[in-house]
């Protein structure tokens, strides 16, 4: 099994993919979670924002963080010719 | 089914849920009925209890299998939707259904790093594992370790911490079922662990992770309609609107309103002041219990013989004389009773609003801002620990060994995360719905005419709920009620003035949240032990029949094993079952990250960077944790042990870093591994390449 420059191209855009998710992940989380207290003024709904985001707003970025991955991985494997057969 | 292409299947599973959820929903209405025919409450909570545990059973039994690849994978062929409610409930386990928002309730916004950390986590299993380990499709977490790094050491430390985090929080499930079925069939919390046991056992036994995943998905179902039925009522009863997510962000606001009210109420402080003198006399009456002993005593009985002197009241009187009979009979009863009166302090402190974030308490500005800091460095530190956790705890990665592709495992956490979110997002307006109902109807109402659900559930369990006219005027202060966290899911039917139906629905709930986990963390550890290690590496040369007779028996000895230590009521397992987060995450985390992700990574590294972050995860624990440091002898004091003033129960953020990085040097500072290690990494990181090894089990 050799490894082909497309299949090298495949893992790269994989790993670029993983990273800008993953920021998304540490910005919504951690970032978000370091400045609560000067964001607690803004309200959302009826929510100080830093609670709203640790009630909700994480939770939904994290769904759709998962979503994105999945719906643009199984595209990519078609697009670079790594995809399963029938199931 | 054997014959039906996977699309078929598909289908067919949908028909089948389809009809079990209206069934259930027509069963639960049916026991409405019988309720309003006037049926005793207890005889419906051992309605609920047979009919659910039952259909456990049946599935179970419909599910049973002799072949291998069915027994640890449930066949491959779980669809991602499925997959994704059988995670769902193996991932939402008592302590999410029953104690999640009691938790929220108690510490407002604090709380919001467990809703956070048990779902973000989910991002890390998508990103970086469940993919690959799909493609990898052996049975075990420990296989991975094994293939990747070789040899039996990789694999047996991975079984060993895949035992350790898995068995504390298996007896916690136990425990979970124990209580629930105590108190809605009156039966006895030993009789109740082992009618759980047996919940357990009659599914997992015959037909392995097969008949796990069609109950657990059964589990789903039940959990979910019973989770979202009373707080959608209380959003109606209180702002009109059935969607409790979206409003109560308006009952947030005035929760922080009636809490300044209430801090300001002078009858709240005089409450308070009670709670304080008597935990002040306790504390000092602590610092020489002999001596205080003989001077309450001898106090308690001049206050008799003076009132006697006096000709008082005969009321009086015999208040009095009821002290001195009441008194404790010696030193070390009453210096149990002052440790408890102690604990009082707790309730002598003005109430933190709901939606305050990271307020620091200190004598001046500049200790407030420090201990501010460190709240916001707790927080984020849970935060992460829980995350790295979840994405590292081996019963709920194996669940992606059981989809038919990498696609559908990508595809299937999404579904896991939707069906968590769906109770997760929930859960904080309840707390916040409940609060509301407290703060607004019950403070300030008479003593004389208590709310039905408060005498109900008064009674059933005082550390539940217990209210006491401490100021005796009359009237309840905020300060005389004392709530215990549970309360907040099994009440609210009550609270919300739903048929008893509905309460019973709720431990059904709870039952099968705690089941459901407790079968997949139970087959998890005796999978670990007949797969990795008697197959793997006592007998390799097994046939079939033997492997499997060997998983089902080890099966019911750790339940067993555990049902015991469930019985014993450990008194620090919700400690323990927080632990395991950081266990998991420090010891699974880094090393099957490098193994996908970097070639270089080695058997030296592995084995090492495992050991080294389970160790420091274990040295914090042991020199910060009251209950750890009293089994190891630490004397030392613990903020002398305490690195950035950071909890133990966030051990795991020392662990995991270490981890990491001693996988990285002690990787570079051995040798490569070979070609085929290369070949496997580029197995599992492509779903489909030419000319593909192929390393599934069979």
């Amino acid at each position: 099994m050799k490894l082909t420059a497309k299949h090298e191209e495949y893992w790269q855009r994989n790993l670029k993919v993983t990273a800008i998710l993953l920021g998304l992940w540490f910005l919504v989380t951690y970032v978000l979670a370091f400045f609560a207290k000067e964001l607690a003024a803004i309200t959302f709904l009826g929510f100080p924002l830093p609670f709203y985001m640790g009630a909700q707003g994480a939770l939904v970025v994290y769904v759709v963080i998962i979503w994105y991955y999945a719906r643009y991985m199984n595209k990519l494997d078609i697009e670079y010719g790594v995809q399963e057969g029938e199931e | 089914m054997a014959t039906q292409t996977q699309s078929q299947f598909y289908t067919s599973l949908k028909k089948y849920y389809t009809f079990y959820t209206g069934g259930f929903i027509t069963f639960v209405v049916v026991l409405g009925i019988l309720e309003w025919m006037g049926t005793p409450n207890r005889a419906l909570g051992y309605m609920f209890l047979i009919a659910t545990i039952g259909l456990y059973a049946g599935i179970g039994i419909m599910s049973r299998t002799a072949d291998v690849a069915e027994y640890y994978v449930a066949g491959r062929r779980v669809p991602a939707l499925f997959n994704g409610m059988a995670t769902g409930a193996d991932w939402m386990s008592a302590a999410s259904f029953i104690g999640m928002a009691g938790t929220l309730y108690a510490t407002g916004y604090d709380g919001l790093a467990f809703i956070m950390g048990w779902t973000g986590g989910y991002c890390l299993v998508a990103l970086f594992l469940a993919p690959y380990l799909r493609k990898f499709g052996q049975f075990t977490i420990p296989d991975f370790l094994g293939a990747r790094f070789g040899g039996h050491i990789p694999r047996l430390i991975g079984v060993f911490a895949a035992v350790l985090c898995s068995f504390t929080y298996v007896v916690a499930q136990i425990m979970g079922v124990g209580i629930i079925t105590a108190r809605f069939t009156g039966l006895e919390f030993q009789v109740g662990v082992f009618v759980g046991l047996a919940g357990i056992l009659v599914c997992s036994f015959l037909g392995g992770m097969r008949a796990v995943t069609w109950t657990q998905v059964a589990q789903y179902i039940i959990l979910i309609i019973a989770y979202m039925i009373p707080p959608v009522w209380l959003a109606v009863k209180q702002t009109g609107v059935p969607v409790p997510q979206l409003v109560y962000g308006y009952q947030l606001q005035k929760v922080t309103a009636l809490e300044h009210k209430i801090n300001a109420d002078p009858k709240e402080n005089e409450v308070r002041a009670i709670f304080k003198k008597k935990a002040d006399d306790a504390k000092a009456a602590l610092a020489d219990p002999a001596k205080a002993y003989a001077e309450g005593r001898a106090a308690a009985e001049k206050k008799v013989a003076d009132m006697q002197a006096a000709n008082a009241p005969a009321e009086d009187l015999k208040k009095a004389s009821d002290e001195v009979a009441g008194y404790p009979a010696d030193v070390a009863a009453a210096t149990d009773k002052w440790k408890s009166d102690a604990k009082l302090a707790a309730r002598a402190a003005p109430l933190k609003p709901h939606a305050a974030i990271f307020v620091g308490s200190g004598k001046d500005d500049a200790e407030k801002e420090a201990d501010s800091n460190k709240q916001r460095r707790n927080f984020m530190a849970l935060v992460f620990c829980l995350m790295v956790g979840t994405a590292a705890l081996p019963h709920i990665l194996m669940r992606y060994y059981t989809t038919p592709s990498v696609k559908q495992a990508r595809v299937s956490v999404f579904w896991s995360l939707f069906f968590i979110f769906l109770l997760y997002f929930t859960a904080p307006a309840l707390a916040v719905l409940v609060k509301f109902e407290v703060y607004n109807n019950l403070v300030g109402s008479s003593f004389a005419n208590l709310p039905n659900w408060v005498n109900l559930w008064q009674q059933v369990d005082p550390a539940l709920l217990s209210l006491a006219d401490i100021n005796a005027d009359g009237i309840i202060q905020r300060a005389e009620i004392a709530i215990g966290g549970d309360i907040v899911v099994l009440a609210t039917p009550e609270i919300a003035g739903l048929p008893y139906v509905i309460s019973g629905l709720v431990a059904a709930g709870g039952l099968a949240a705690a089941l459901s986990t407790a079968d997949g963390l139970l087959l998890t550890i005796a999978n670990a032990l007949s797969h990795d290690v008697y197959y793997k590496i006592i007998d390799p040369n097994a046939p079939t029949s033997r492997r499997l007779g060997v998983a089902k028996t080890l099966l019911i000895v750790v339940a067993l094993i555990a049902a015991y230590v469930a019985g014993q009521k450990p008194a620090d397992i919700l400690f323990l079952v927080s632990a395991a987060f950081s266990f998991a995450a420090a010891s699974f985390f880094p090393s099957l990250v490098l193994g996908i992700f970097w070639k270089r990574a080695n058997r030296t590294g592995a084995v090492l960077g495992m050991l080294v972050g389970l160790g420091v995860t274990f040295y914090y624990m042991a020199t910060t944790q009251p209950w750890m440091r009293g089994m190891f002898g630490v004397t030392s004091p613990i903020a002398d042990n305490m690195w950035w003033g950071i909890n133990p129960i966030s051990a795991g953020v020392f662990g995991i870093p270490a981890g990491f990085i001693v996988v990285i040097i002690a990787s570079l500072l051995t040798r490569a591994p070979g070609a085929e290690v290369q070949e496997l990494v580029d197995h599992v990181r492509y779903p489909n390449l030419e000319g593909d090894i192929d390393t599934r089990a069979v």
